[in-house]
C-alpha cells in the first residue's frame, strides 16, 4: 500500500536518444494516491499499457523517477516492487490447482502457511472459487482462469498497487458486468491501490474514481467521472468520452459571444481576446443543446438521421459543412429536416488549440 | 443425414491400396511366412509352425538366449541415452539465447550432428577413440586412464553411449527449444510479478508448456536408440563378446551371416511389436497425463 508518484516520467522503445514526439509515453507527473481506484483510459497505442509496465517494472523508463511513498524504486525489478499485475489474457501455471495458483505468489515470498492458507481462502470465497478450490486450473473455462489471474493479484495484501491490463477482455459481455461490480467491491473491501488499463469508457467510468485519458504518449486530462463528462480539459477528452461525442466545432470567440457562420451563441463567460492563430474552437455536448422548430434566433441545421438510443434520442444534424449531434426533446417531431439548435450557454467551452480555455465569470 | 451412396468412391482408393499392399503388406506376409518355415539353403523350406517364437522366448535355447540377452543389452541402451539426452536437451535448450543473431548460429551448430549420416558418424568415433591415433582415445590414455574400446567392455559402452549424446541431443535440445519458444511472454511477466525464482519458473511454467514436445523427442529418441545399428556396428562391431551387440545387430547376423531366414523373421517380427508396443503404451500415458479438458460446466 502507498502512494505512487510518477516524476517526469517518459519512455520510447527505441532508446532515450529518439526524438522526443516519437516516445511512446510523452514526460507525465502525476500522483496516485493510495487506496484509489484509477483507469486508464485512451484508445489503442495511446501509450496506457506502457505506463503500466513502467510501474510494474516489466519495461524500465528511458527518463525519469517512479516513487513508492516517495522512496524510488525506478532501478528496482519486478519481484522486488511490491506490485501486483493482471494480464489481458489469463495466464495460469498448468500443473497447479487453482489452490496452489493463488497461493503460488505468497509462497515465493515465504510466508506462513496458516496465513497463505487463511488469504487463499478469503480471495478464493470473495471471487466465488472455493468449489474449484483442489481442481486442476487448466480444465477450467477461460473466465474461471482469468478469476484465478486476478485473484493471484489479489491475494497479496501487502502491494503497493495492483494494476489490471484490460483484464475482461476474454470475458463473455454478461459476465464482465458481474467481474467489473466484483472487483470495485474488492476494492472497497481490501484497501488496495488499483490502476485500471482500458479503452472502454464504460469500464474506466465505472471502475474508477479518477479517470486518467491518455492520447497519444500524453496523459490530457485526470479526473472524476464527472468533471470529464462535464469539463473536457481537451478536445480528444470531449470526443473519447460520452456517446455520442462532445461536438467540436470551429468558431469565432470575443467576450460573452461565440460565433457559427456568423450567427451569435451566447457563452456563461467572458474569454475576452484569444490569442490569435490559435485554432479556436468550441465544444458542446449533445446532451447540452435541444433540436427546436427553426425561429429566427436559433441557429439553423439540416436533419440527416435520428438515432434512438431507448433513454434518448440523438438527431445527426448539419451545419453548413460542420456535422453536429443534439438531443430530440420528448415529444418533438420536426415537420421537415430544418430546424434551430438551442445551446445551453453553461455547458459551452471554447477550446484554443484543442484545449480548454478558462473564461472569466 | 442423407448419405449418398457411391461405391465409385472405391475405386478412388484403389491405387493406394495397391501402393500399400507392394511396400508393406507383401513385404510384411513374406517375413511372417518365412518366421513360420525353416531353410536349410537352396531355396528348400520346411513348415516350423510357432517353434522359432517358443525358442524366442525361452532362453535356454541359443536363439532365446541371444535374443533376449541382445534386448536386454537395447533396453538398458535405451534407458541410459534417455536419462542423459533428455535433461541434457533441456539444459542446452533453456541456455540458449531468444533473440538475436546469436540464435541463427546455436541453430546451426545444434543442428550440424544431426545432418551426418549415421556410418559417417561411426566412423569419426571410431577413429576419435581409437588408442594409436585418435584425439580421444590417445588424450585419455597419455593422461594415464587405460580406454581401450576394442578390448574393454565398459569402454566400448561409454564410447557407444557419448557417440549417441553427441549425435542427438540437439535433436532433443531444438524440439524443447521450439516448445520454450511458444510460450507468451505474458507468463514469464506474471512469474516476474509473483515474485517465482527461476527453479520456480521452470517447474510452472517452462516444464509443463514442454510437455508435448518432450514427449515427442523421448519417443523418437527411443524408438531410434531401440533401433540402432549402424553406429555401434561401425564403432564396435558388436564387440567386444558380444557386450555391445543390440538387438539390430543379433538380427543382421542370424540372417545375413548365417542365413538362418526363419529365425530372422521371427525375431524381426517380435522385435517389431515390442517397439509398436511401448511407442503406444508411452504415447497413451504421456497423452493423459498431460490431457487438457477444459470442463463444459466450468466455474461461474
Amino acid at each position: 500500500m502507498a502512494r505512487i508518484d510518477l516524476v517526469d516520467l517518459a519512455h520510447s522503445y527505441s532508446g532515450n536518444d529518439a526524438p522526443p514526439e516519437s516516445f511512446a509515453l510523452k514526460p507525465v507527473t502525476m500522483t496516485w494516491r493510495q487506496g484509489g481506484a484509477y483507469a486508464l483510459l485512451g484508445p489503442s497505442g495511446c501509450g496506457k499499457t506502457t505506463l503500466l509496465n513502467l510501474i510494474s517494472g516489466i519495461v524500465t523508463p528511458s527518463r525519469g523517477k517512479i516513487l513508492f511513498d516517495g522512496a524510488d524504486i525506478t532501478p528496482l525489478s519486478t519481484q522486488k516492487r511490491n506490485i501486483a499485475q493482471v494480464f489481458q489474457f489469463p495466464v495460469i501455471y498448468d500443473t497447479m490447482t487453482v489452490g496452489q495458483n493463488l497461493a503460488f505468489p505468497l509462497q515465493n515470498r515465504g510466508v506462513p502457511k496458516a496465513e497463505v492458507e487463511a488469504r487463499v481462502r478469503q480471495i478464493a470465497d470473495l471471487l466465488d472459487l472455493t468449489f474449484y478450490l483442489d481442481r486442476k486450473a487448466t480444465r477450467l473455462t477461460a473466465d474461471a482462469k482469468q478469476k484465478i489471474s486476478l485473484g493471484r493479484g489479489l491475494v497479496r495484501s501487502d502491494v503497493a498497487a495492483v494494476l489490471f491490463d484490460e483484464p475482461l477482455t476474454v470475458i463473455d459481455p454478461e459476465l464482465k458486468w458481474q467481474l467489473r461490480s466484483k472487483l470495485k467491491a474488492l476494492h472497497r473491501e481490501l484497501d488496495l491501490t488499483m490502476i485500471y488499463v482500458t479503452h472502454d469508457q464504460t469500464e474506466a467510468l465505472t471502475f474508477a474514481d479518477t479517470v486518467v485519458v491518455m492520447h497519444d504518449g500524453r496523459v490530457v486530462q485526470s479526473g472524476t467521472p464527472a468533471e470529464l463528462f462535464d469539463k473536457p480539459a481537451h478536445t480528444f477528452v470531449g470526443y473519447f468520452i460520452g456517446s455520442p461525442g462532445m461536438n467540436i466545432v470551429p468558431a469565432v470567440v470575443s467576450g460573452h459571444e461565440a460565433r457559427i457562420d456568423g450567427h451569435v451563441i451566447g457563452l456563461h463567460r467572458n474569454y475576452g481576446v484569444l490569442p490569435a492563430g490559435a485554432k479556436i474552437e468550441i465544444g458542446v455536448r449533445p446532451e447540452f443543446v435541444n433540436i427546436a422548430a427553426p425561429a429566427s434566433g436559433l441557429l439553423a441545421a439540416n436533419i440527416e438521421r435520428i438515432d434512438d438510443l431507448g433513454r434518448a434520442r440523438f438527431a445527426r444534424v448539419r451545419i453548413g459543412d460542420a456535422k453536429f449531434a443534439a438531443r430530440v426533446p420528448p415529444g418533438f417531431s420536426a415537420s421537415d429536416n430544418s430546424v434551430g439548435l438551442v445551446f445551453d450557454p453553461a455547458h459551452v467551452h471554447v477550446y484554443a488549440d484543442s484545449r480548454l480555455v478558462e473564461g472569466v465569470a | 443425414m442423407d448419405k449418398t451412396i457411391n461405391q465409385k468412391a472405391w475405386f478412388l482408393v484403389l491405387p493406394v491400396f495397391a501402393v500399400v499392399a507392394f511396400s508393406a503388406i507383401l513385404p510384411l506376409m513374406t517375413v511372417v511366412n518365412y518366421s513360420m518355415q525353416d531353410t536349410f539353403g537352396n531355396n528348400q523350406f520346411f513348415w516350423n509352425g510357432v517353434g522359432w517364437f517358443k525358442e524366442l522366448l525361452d532362453p535356454s535355447t541359443d536363439l532365446g538366449g541371444r535374443f533376449l540377452a541382445s534386448l536386454g543389452r537395447n533396453l538398458l541402451f535405451s534407458a541410459i541415452i534417455l536419462a542423459i539426452e533428455v535433461p541434457l536437451g533441456i539444459v542446452v535448450a533453456l541456455s540458449m539465447p531468444r533473440e538475436g543473431w546469436t540464435v541463427a548460429v546455436c541453430l546451426v551448430i545444434l543442428a550440424l550432428p544431426l545432418l551426418i549420416p549415421w556410418n559417417v558418424v561411426g566412423t569419426i568415433w571410431q577413429i576419435f577413440g581409437r588408442p594409436d591415433i585418435g584425439l580421444l582415445g590417445y588424450t585419455l590414455n597419455s593422461l594415464g586412464i587405460d580406454y581401450n574400446y576394442v578390448s574393454n567392455e565398459f569402454d566400448a559402452w561409454a564410447t557407444v553411449i557419448v557417440m549417441d549424446v553427441w549425435h542427438w541431443t540437439s535433436l532433443v535440445a531444438l524440439l524443447c527449444y521450439a516448445g520454450l519458444k511458444s510460450i507468451p511472454d505474458a507468463y514469464y511477466q506474471a512469474a516476474q510479478i509473483d515474485g517465482a525464482s527461476r527453479w520456480a519458473v521452470f517447474k510452472a511454467i517452462q516444464l509443463p508448456k514442454m510437455n508435448r514436445v518432450l514427449l515427442i523427442a523421448v519417443l523418437l529418441r527411443f524408438m531410434d536408440s531401440f533401433m540402432i545399428y549402424t553406429e555401434p556396428f561401425v564403432v564396435t562391431g558388436g564387440g567386444p563378446g558380444n557386450s555391445t551387440t543390440f538387438v539390430s545387430i543379433e538380427l543382421v547376423k542370424i540372417a545375413l551371416g548365417q542365413f538362418d531366414l526363419g529365425k530372422a523373421a521371427a525375431l524381426s517380427l517380435v522385435y517389431n511389436l515390442i517397439i509398436l508396443i511401448v511407442c503406444w503404451v508411452f504415447y497413451t500415458v504421456m497423452t493423459n497425463a498431460g490431457a487438457e479438458r477444459p470442463e463444459k460446466k466450468g466455474a461461474a
